[in-house]
């Protein structure tokens, strides 16, 4: 049976359909969960997608977590469900408390949207788990607040608990360490800036989005 | 007794403030030559319920801690005044 991955919806997401056409590509039986949604149980994994939650009033984030699902969506990751934050979803899983640290202005104070380079850092993530450290992914970003940052006493506990997932060949906005994406201590739970589901197809120009998502999915993962 | 509220929230010491960088370098065009150190913040006011001004104080501590500033980014000040005559 297909694994059923639910991509979840604010007012204001406006990436849901990209993920789930880039779910079903790899196997996934996805489907949209509104944000009103309390339960989440009936699921294998979640997907936050990106946009801009509430508005991104206040902060990019900020308002989501008091949305219904954010109750589900804490239990559901609490006892090991994989979740998946991308780009506003990742601003969402940190203001949420569900990740560590936050996501600033990019350095040059631009909007960025074009491709990115990006190595895996760690493959003990749900998102990386088929992926060997060190693959080298061509992905896209589209964000203004996408550059990580945190306390020195986080970034030391990242990278001794090897929870920095991904990291910019080169990078674009000033994130620290290069970090594009990060897990928590258990590795089910994964925010990251670059978005997967826009490196999908051929048409796009890349299609290395669909190793990580096959990884979440663990369709055809040993 | 009601009390306004002011909450000034403004980043951290050490995050990056490009929009503050920002207008600060126009300055010299403007002729404010001698403006510095410039940095940009945001201001909520609100009202609050509360049987005295600490305990008012109290409350809107709160809420900019659990909602109105990232204490991973940002760091607020707040303060209170009585609303009764």
């Amino acid at each position: 049976m297909a694994p059923r991955v639910g991509v979840v919806v604010f007012p204001g997401t406006n990436c849901e359909h990209d993920v789930v056409l880039a779910l079903e590509r790899v196997g996934a039986d996805a489907e949209l969960v509104w944000h009103a949604a309390t339960r989440l149980d009936h699921l294998d994994a979640v997907v936050v997608p990106g946009g801009f939650a509430h508005g991104d009033y206040l902060r990019p984030g900020a308002l989501a977590r008091f949305s219904p699902v954010m109750g589900a969506l804490s239990r559901f990751a609490a006892v090991g469900g994989p979740v998946v934050g991308i780009c506003n979803g990742f601003q969402v899983l940190t203001e949420a408390g569900l990740l560590p640290g936050a996501l600033q202005k990019n350095r040059d104070l631009r909007f960025m949207c074009g491709p990115v380079s990006v190595t895996v850092a760690s493959s003990r993530s749900v998102l990386t788990r088929a992926v060997p450290a060190g693959t080298e992914l061509l992905l896209a970003i589209n964000n203004f607040d996408g550059s990580y940052v945190c306390t020195p006493e986080t970034l030391a506990q990242l990278r001794d608990e090897d929870r920095v997932v991904l990291r910019y060949c080169q990078n674009p906005n000033g994130s620290l360490d290069d970090i594009a994406g990060i897990c928590n201590r258990a590795g089910n739970v994964v925010g990251l800036m670059p978005h997967p589901e826009r490196a999908s197809s051929e048409l796009l120009g890349s299609t290395d989005g669909l190793v990580l998502l096959r990884s979440l999915v663990g369709v055809g993962v040993p | 007794m009601r009390f306004a509220a002011r909450v000034e929230v403004r980043l951290r010491p050490g995050i990056a403030d490009p929009e503050g960088a920002t207008i600060e370098r126009a300055l010299p065009a403007l002729g404010f030559e001698d403006v510095s150190a410039l940095a940009t913040g945001r201001v909520f006011r609100f009202e609050v319920e509360a049987a005295t001004e600490a305990r008012a104080r109290e409350r809107a501590e709160a809420l900019a801690g659990a909602l109105l500033a990232n204490p991973v980014l940002e760091e607020a000040s707040v303060s209170v005044c009585s609303l009764e005559a």
